[in-house]
């Protein structure tokens, strides 16, 4: 069949690429509800413990007290311990390990895909095998693995989720540099005397970013429900309280106080799917083949 | 060939790392023993690591762990008080089960659903899907798992919710795997439902892809049917990359059926992890990693042969 | 015409949804098809040649586009009317079609064989080892060599003039009356260009089928078809013998594209008028359905009227039509 030739639109007033991608994130409503959403959450996570000065492991009430009762606005757990402040207290845990673990993977990522890409021949070969090895191993289980061995600190968990889940982002970092280091303007400046380390970070590292940033962005959902994980199964610091861990410890009780489980899991499914939303928000809008429509 | 010698240094390396792990961890095979004897002196702590060939050097002992996981040796579990492949021997079916049930439930509904929402792209399908695909990706699986469990006792009391069979039950062998059929129902939906927003997604866009592509044409050109257009021309091409994604994502299932296991007390490895890792079973923990990342690449060896008799251009591109 | 029609197109109009609304691509087509003839169809990208084929093959792209007029008439039926089902009994073995594209056109998945005997078995109703066995005589004849060998063989291991040759004992497997060939040939080299426009030879004076080539290749069009048609933004503008056209190109547009290919004018000896440029480009998709000639921007000869009214279509003797206010002044 012929191409049917689609003519172009008017071509917009130029403007600045920060101000083009908002543009384009502001078209999508679903991501801007879940922004808001996600601002929300973050708020709540610093502020919250503040403003609702209930310590989330003391005993305030009768146990399973259910929810909007006698003053306790989510209800009591199996200790008698505040639901509401345990949300807002394991907030911060979630939030803080999700984005630290995130941050570590993505740095892995970033640093195994750059120098897969950029120096091809073995080292590629090299470091794409140590990749595989990482997606054939099982990684939560490896990730329990490493807090038994080493000890159920926040330190610990953070690590144990950072070193397993950074493929992704180094198979797309490494197809980023494949792609761009043949464009003219790498060739250019490699003509013009830049050396390898400038060349990556300074040339094709900045160029790769968009896709590296959407998959950054729903590493972070990924990361809080691999931290919800380990939580659940009990693997978690047991001093900190987190959504996971809320779960995980009323977890005997479901039948008697189902909302005991149900309200931590809404919050966690709440956050990871805002989180996801501002992803496929951030992918439409970065996505240079979307923007030319 | 070329892959299960691949295969083969993949595990080669798992058993370098866990050996890794053992000693880099604080703490040793004389700490534990000396802990479940309630303490120990130096002497006795000492005797007990030259028993164990703790005392040689590590490169020695690396070897004389390799010898022995060449002799279905992965060591001895103190706190089960049997050797660590007979106990794993014991779980592994559980969890074979449940993860290959997982992933054929996933992929036959994902499939399903992929086929029918690309047919309308805008159509009702294709909202499902993207609902099923938000939910999938978003929700923690153990509270999938725990909403149904919930469910299913309190509501709807039509499957079992715990366990794997029902020992009062003594059935001729039909009706034992009817009853563990019955017990599998709710972990392997909980488990699939992760996987099927996946799967259904990519099946909905490879559809699309295919859907438009000039051998589709093509077929419509010689008078097929609409179902033999879309079932046999265009599924074949569109499922390559389903598939690729399924046996990738083997390790994943592996992880979420660790969770789905402690959620419907699944006697299979994950929930024998768990108890090892709270018993401190450093052998029992290091052989269920091995035997997890073994099933990985079992079945991503299977996933390639699957790729093959699908589409004919990898099968001569080595040959 | 001598021959007796088989497709009678009239007054048909496709229309394609686009963003700027809803553009008639085919607007008000009218032409025939004799049996066992070759009718070429002639023109410019996107000037409605691939839809007309679809349109007649009833595969209008759904939903962005949609039969919005006219009728297609083979033998005593009407395709614009009738269902999917009968359309579906026609396609692949009453009217069948071979694309621009071999190298895509046939599934990776499925050997050449099988995709053959599909179509014997579909409409032929062949079992599998006839139509297998039908398959390797269909690949003989379009000169694959080893053809018992290489029936089962994958489309990935054939290169694109034997792929094409597939795809033609594919559309010939149950000798329909017409064959639409679209571009047939576009992507190919052009020594084997010149070898498929042989088989097509050949395998039409063997079959009796009917061929529609679409091509803007001039020399294919001398070399293979008797009649010949062009068209512009979607509407016919000239019809007739290939020999009466391209002796006596009388709309513009034709003369242009027949200036472009100087050596295809039979006598090269002649006194010939001098390479007319077409300036310009086909107008957008929103114009088309503009009660104008479409051409008259591009066009030297232009002249009021052109802007201001759609030209029709006049019969200059022997069923040599042109769509040209001008025409009788240029010619």
């Amino acid at each position: 069949m012929e191409k049917v030739v689609i003519d172009e639109k008017p071509v917009e007033a130029a403007r600045g690429p920060i101000a083009e991608v908002a543009g384009m994130f502001v078209k999508s409503h679903a991501a801007v509800v879940a922004l808001v959403v996600l601002l929300l959450i973050v708020l709540a996570a610093i502020f919250g413990p503040a403003m609702y000065q209930i310590d989330p492991f003391e005993m305030v009430w009768a146990p399973f007290s259910p929810p909007g009762e006698e003053g306790f606005l989510l209800g009591t757990d199996y200790l008698g311990r505040d639901i509401m402040a345990g949300l807002l207290y394991g907030a911060r845990v979630s939030l803080a390990i999700g984005l630290a673990a995130a941050l570590m993977s993505v740095c892995i990522g970033i640093t195994i895909g750059a120098l897969a890409g950029y120096y091809r021949g073995w080292v590629e070969e090299v470091l794409m095998r140590f990749t595989e090895f990482f997606q054939v191993l099982p990684t939560l289980l490896f990730s329990m693995v490493i807090v038994a061995l080493f000890g159920a600190s926040l330190e610990v968990v953070t690590i144990a989720i950072g070193v397993v889940s950074w493929t992704a982002v180094a198979r797309i970092t490494r197809a980023e540099f494949l792609r761009i280091r043949e464009l003219e303007y790498v060739m250019a400046s490699r003509a013009s005397g830049a050396g390898n380390f400038k060349l990556m970070v300074a040339v094709i590292l900045p160029n790769a970013f968009p896709p590296i940033i959407v998959q950054a962005a729903l590493m972070v959902g990924s990361a809080i429900l691999f931290e919800a994980g380990l939580s659940f199964l009990g693997l978690s610091d047991p001093n900190v309280v987190s959504w996971g861990q809320i779960i995980g410890s009323n977890r005997p009780y479901i039948l008697d106080a189902s909302y005991t489980v149900t309200i931590p899991g809404v919050a966690i499914f709440v956050t990871v799917l805002a989180i996801s939303l501002v992803g496929d928000g951030l992918n439409d809008a970065l996505n240079p083949k979307l923007r030319q429509r | 060939m070329q892959r299960v010698g691949y295969a083969a240094i993949l595990l080669f390396a798992v058993l370098v790392l866990n050996f890794a792990l053992m000693h880099l961890a604080p703490g040793d095979i004389a700490d534990t023993i000396a802990g479940d004897m309630g303490g120990a002196d130096a002497e006795v702590m000492a005797e007990i690591r030259r028993s164990y060939g703790l005392d040689l050097p590590v490169w020695e002992q690396l070897i004389k762990y390799l010898g022995g996981v060449l002799h279905f040796d992965l060591g001895y579990s103190f706190y089960f008080n049997m050797p660590v492949v007979t106990l794993l021997l014991e779980r592994v079916p559980a969890t074979l089960l449940l993860v290959v049930a997982a992933q054929i439930l996933a992929i036959s509904v994902g499939v399903l659903l992929g086929v029918i929402a690309a047919r309308q792209p805008n159509g009702m399908a294709s909202h499902v899907v993207t609902l099923i695909a938000l939910f999938g990706f978003s929700a923690p699986v153990f509270w999938t798992g725990i909403m149904l469990l919930i469910t299913f006792s309190l509501w709807v009391p039509i499957f079992p919710v715990a366990g794997m069979q029902d020992v009062t039950i003594d059935g001729n062998w039909f009706e034992r795997m009817l009853d563990v059929g019955r017990h599998l129902v709710l972990p392997v939906i909980t488990l699939a439902s992760v996987f099927l927003a996946l799967y259904s997604r990519l099946c909905r866009a490879s559809m699309l892809e295919v859907l438009g592509s000039d051998y589709i044409r093509t077929a419509r050109a010689k008078g097929l049917s609409t179902r033999e257009v879309v079932v046999k021309h265009a599924l074949k091409n569109a499922l390559n990359p389903v598939v690729t994604l399924a046996g990738l994502q083997f390790s994943a299932v592996v992880s979420g059926a660790v969770l789905v296991e402690t959620v419907f007390s699944w006697p299979g490895l994950g929930t024998l992890a768990l108890q090892s890792i709270i018993a401190r079973d450093t052998p029992t923990i290091l052989g269920i990693l091995f035997f997890s990342a073994l099933v990985v690449v079992v079945a991503n060896l299977l996933t390639d042969l699957v790729l093959r008799m699908i589409d004919p251009r990898i099968r001569s591109s080595d040959s | 015409m001598a021959t007796q029609t088989i497709l009678e197109v009239r007054d048909l109009t496709v229309e394609l949804a686009t963003r700027d609304g809803i553009s008639p691509v085919i607007d008000g087509l009218s032409f025939e098809v004799g049996a066992g003839e070759t009718l070429a169809l002639v023109g410019e990208s996107g000037c409605g040649k691939s839809m007309t084929a679809l349109a007649v093959m009833g595969l209008v792209p759904h939903p962005i586009g949609r039969i919005a007029g006219g009728e297609i008439r083979f033998g005593s039926e009407d395709l614009v009317a009738v269902g999917e089902d009968r359309l579906r009994d026609i396609r692949g073995n009453d009217i069948s079609m071979i694309f621009q594209e071999p190298m895509t056109s046939l599934n990776p998945v499925y050997s050449v064989g099988e995709q053959i005997a599909e179509v014997l078995r579909r409409h032929q109703g062949l079992n599998h080892k006839q139509a297998r066995q039908h398959a390797v005589e269909l690949l003989h004849a379009v000169g694959i060599p080893d053809a018992a060998a290489r029936v089962s063989t994958y489309p990935h291991q054939m290169s694109g003039g034997q792929r094409q040759r597939v795809m033609i004992a594919m559309a010939l497997a149950c000798k329909p009356k017409i064959l639409i060939a679209d571009e047939p040939t576009t992507a190919l080299d052009v020594t084997v260009q010149a070898q498929i426009f042989d088989l097509l030879r050949v395998l039409q004076r063997e079959t009796g089928t009917a061929i529609v080539l679409i091509t803007h290749d001039m020399g294919a069009v001398c070399e293979l078809a008797e009649r010949m048609m062009v068209m512009y933004a979607g509407r016919k503008v000239e019809e007739g013998t290939v020999d009466d056209v391209i002796a006596n190109p009388r709309h513009p547009y034709t003369q242009g594209l027949i200036s472009c290919v100087p050596h295809v004018t039979d006598d090269p000896s002649a006194e010939r008028a001098p390479l007319v440029e077409i300036s310009g480009i086909v107008p957008a998709l929103r114009d088309f359905g503009a009660d104008q000639c479409l051409f008259a921007a591009r066009c030297r000869q232009v002249v009021a009227r052109c802007a201001a009214e759609r030209p029709v279509s006049n019969d200059f003797g022997s069923g040599h039509r042109v769509a040209c206010w001008q025409a009788e002044v240029a010619s």
